[in-house]
């Protein structure tokens, strides 16, 4: 009797161990799926004119024997600039942040309202930022709501508590006895700050900056709101509707047209090696940070 | 100063250069930094509401509990978003809570050392994927499978609950939140595990001591233990299936109805944001009533978020104290 409720314990033990692994398992499949289905499709249409050509005109290949495959060089154009305006705006601001709550702030209350405040920031829903920076462009001129500038506002909202907390943690990796050395040779204080613990925190500033890169890479709701519809010809400047890959697999998802639903299964892939990229890379700079914190 | 500098030449006059200027101009930036982040924040909730004053002054939290979306007979009822919202996340998290949880004991518990970090990573990829990539395969892959295959077998076998009637369209209910448990998965995973991995060997051991086998040990030892720790990462799961938008904007049928089963076609407040948003010609009411269920999405996330992030800093501060 006493064996046998030993015995149902250890094979409910082991029935549950393999229950946990299952569960990585099912975790797996989407994953595999995904990214099966977007090399699949989207491998199919990667080639010299998906990063050359404009959007094609919409067809579906089996009634229109002349179908275009297109390419897809405004949408990168335009997540381009989306990304590279949005950095100008939300690096600084985060990286002020962090520097301020780390070397100025210490203890104190300043230090910890910055934290709040990131953490604040980072709930915000994705679309709600796209809302925000809406009403703000209205109040301000309503002729460029909808634009590239407009689009690039939103994603610096999303990314600005990413680099802030990102770059907040790397501060705080370096030793304090670094900025007492450094003030003891009478090197002032904001030298220390840049020349010696923001140099030496550099790799970590840089992952949570390539970091926050890849999260709006990615977005798409608050462009939907405020970034217009500049897809169909070439990107006219950053005040006039812009593009973004994102957004573009919306519109392919959405329409009924098989050489946009194809370029949109190459868009996607596209973004998931541009990510895939930007989180290696930013692990890699990490490596070489703690290489370099161990002495190596 | 008057100790002088140990690294000047005795012959030079010069003094050392400790410029209080720019001290002041560094400080400068950093405090307008400072002040621009604060400003995002406080500006983002006041934004909101200078956009919706005029939904908030004409219908006020009305719109909370009207049941029609109808903006051509002028009846703003967001209460189908507000359902849509709440039960695809509640439904999402149901799955992705015991999957997760499992998927992380797995990982700090059971899996060989050499599995832990590249099956970790590779779920970290899973949080790094676009939203709207998780919506295209939804509808493309998952919208065709739910409705094919999926669907039938649930009306056949669990259609006396009643949970899962009507027509089988693929877009609904159940499979937006299927599609979000994926997108929340990750996030309970990873704050999980960094909990169930703070467990004193020693607690473990104790339990291994007086007999328990190992799913005692995860049972009655290591999970009461990191307790605050995975409720945090289901919750900050939750804030994110909450705020989604265009993974639920692809698969759920978009229909501004109360739904009557998880067959139901349906609209989150964010998703009915960008689904309607952009269709002005609905009477000048229509963009301050989304932009008020706006307002009131980001008060929802922010509360769970913070929230969510207090735990974990109790968490992380107390160590297993917060365990008893």
């Amino acid at each position: 009797m006493n064996f046998d409720r030993a015995a149902r314990r250890k094979y409910f033990s082991h029935g549950m161990t393999v229950l946990t692994g299952l569960s990585i398992v099912v975790i797996m499949i989407p994953l595999i799926a995904i990214i099966y289905e977007a090399a699949s499709i989207g491998g199919s249409v990667i080639n010299v004119a998906f990063f050359t050509q404009g959007i094609p005109y919409p067809c579906n290949s089996p009634p229109a024997a002349s179908c275009q495959q297109g390419g897809v060089i405004v949408p990168i154009e335009g997540t381009l600039s989306l990304l590279g305006l949005a950095s100008l705006f939300s690096v600084p601001v985060g990286v002020g942040a962090a520097i301020f709550a780390v070397e100025y702030g210490g203890e104190r209350a300043s230090a910890r309202v910055i934290g709040i405040v990131a953490d604040v920031l980072s709930g915000v829903p994705s679309i709600v930022a796209g809302a925000f920076v809406y009403i703000v462009m209205l109040a301000y001129d309503p002729s460029i709501v909808f634009s590239t500038l407009s689009g690039s506002l939103a994603l610096s909202v999303l990314m600005v508590p990413i680099v802030t907390r990102t770059c907040e943690e790397a501060l705080r990796t370096v030793p304090h006895s670094v900025r007492e050395a450094a003030l003891a040779l009478g090197i002032s204080r904001w030298k220390t700050s840049v020349r010696i613990v923001f140099v030496a925190a550099l790799p970590g500033v840089v992952t949570g900056v390539l970091l926050s890169i890849a999260r709006a890479a990615g977005e798409a709701a608050p462009l939907l709101l405020v970034l217009g519809d500049g897809c169909p010809h070439p990107l006219q400047g950053i005040t006039n509707e812009g593009c973004a890959l994102p957004l573009w697999i919306f519109y392919g998802a959405t329409n009924p047209y098989h050489n946009w639903y194809l370029l949109a299964w190459g868009c996607a892939l596209l973004l998931l090696l541009i990510i895939l990229i930007l989180s290696i890379s930013s692990r890699l700079v990490l490596e070489r940070l703690a290489r370099r914190m161990r002495g190596g | 100063m008057s100790l002088g500098n140990p690294f000047r030449s005795p012959t030079s006059k010069k003094r050392p250069r400790i410029s209080k200027v720019g001290d002041q101009i560094f400080l400068t930036l950093l405090l307008l930094a400072v002040a621009g982040i604060i400003a995002l924040t406080v500006g983002l909730v006041g934004a909101l509401v200078f956009g919706s004053r005029m939904a908030l002054q004409t219908l006020g939290l009305s719109i909370l509990w009207t049941r029609t979306w109808d903006p051509p007979n002028n009846t703003w009822g967001i209460l189908p978003f507000v359902v849509g919202t709440l039960v695809t996340s509640a439904l999402a998290l149901l799955i992705a809570v015991p999957l997760g949880l499992g998927a992380a004991i797995f990982l700090t518990e059971h899996a060989p050392a050499w599995l832990r970090a590249p099956v970790g990573q590779v779920i970290e990829l899973l949080a790094a994927i676009p939203s709207i990539i998780f919506g295209f395969w939804g509808l493309i892959v998952l919208v065709p499978l739910m409705r094919s295959s999926v669907d039938p077998l649930l009306v056949r076998y669990l259609g006396w609950t009643g949970l899962f009637g009507g027509v089988i369209v693929g877009q609904d209910y159940l499979t937006a939140s299927l599609v979000l448990a994926v997108m929340a998965i990750p996030t309970v995973t990873a704050i999980s595990r960094d909990s169930i991995a703070t467990v004193p060997r020693a607690q473990k051991e104790a339990a291994l001591s007086i007999g328990a086998t190992d799913w005692e040990v995860t049972r009655r030892a290591v999970v009461p233990y990191a307790r605050s720790g995975i409720i945090a990462g289901a919750v900050l799961g939750l804030g994110r299936a909450l705020g989604e938008t265009m993974a639920v904007l692809l698969t759920i049928g978009n229909s501004p109805y109360l739904p009557t089963s998880f067959f139901s076609q349906g609209e989150t407040i964010a998703a009915a944001i960008a689904n309607y948003f952009t269709e002005t010609d609905s009477g000048p009411l229509e963009i301050p009533v989304l932009l008020e269920a706006g307002l009131i999405l980001l008060l929802i996330t922010l509360a769970i978020n913070v929230g969510a992030r207090l735990v974990l800093a109790r968490f992380q501060q107390g160590g297993g104290a917060a365990a008893e």
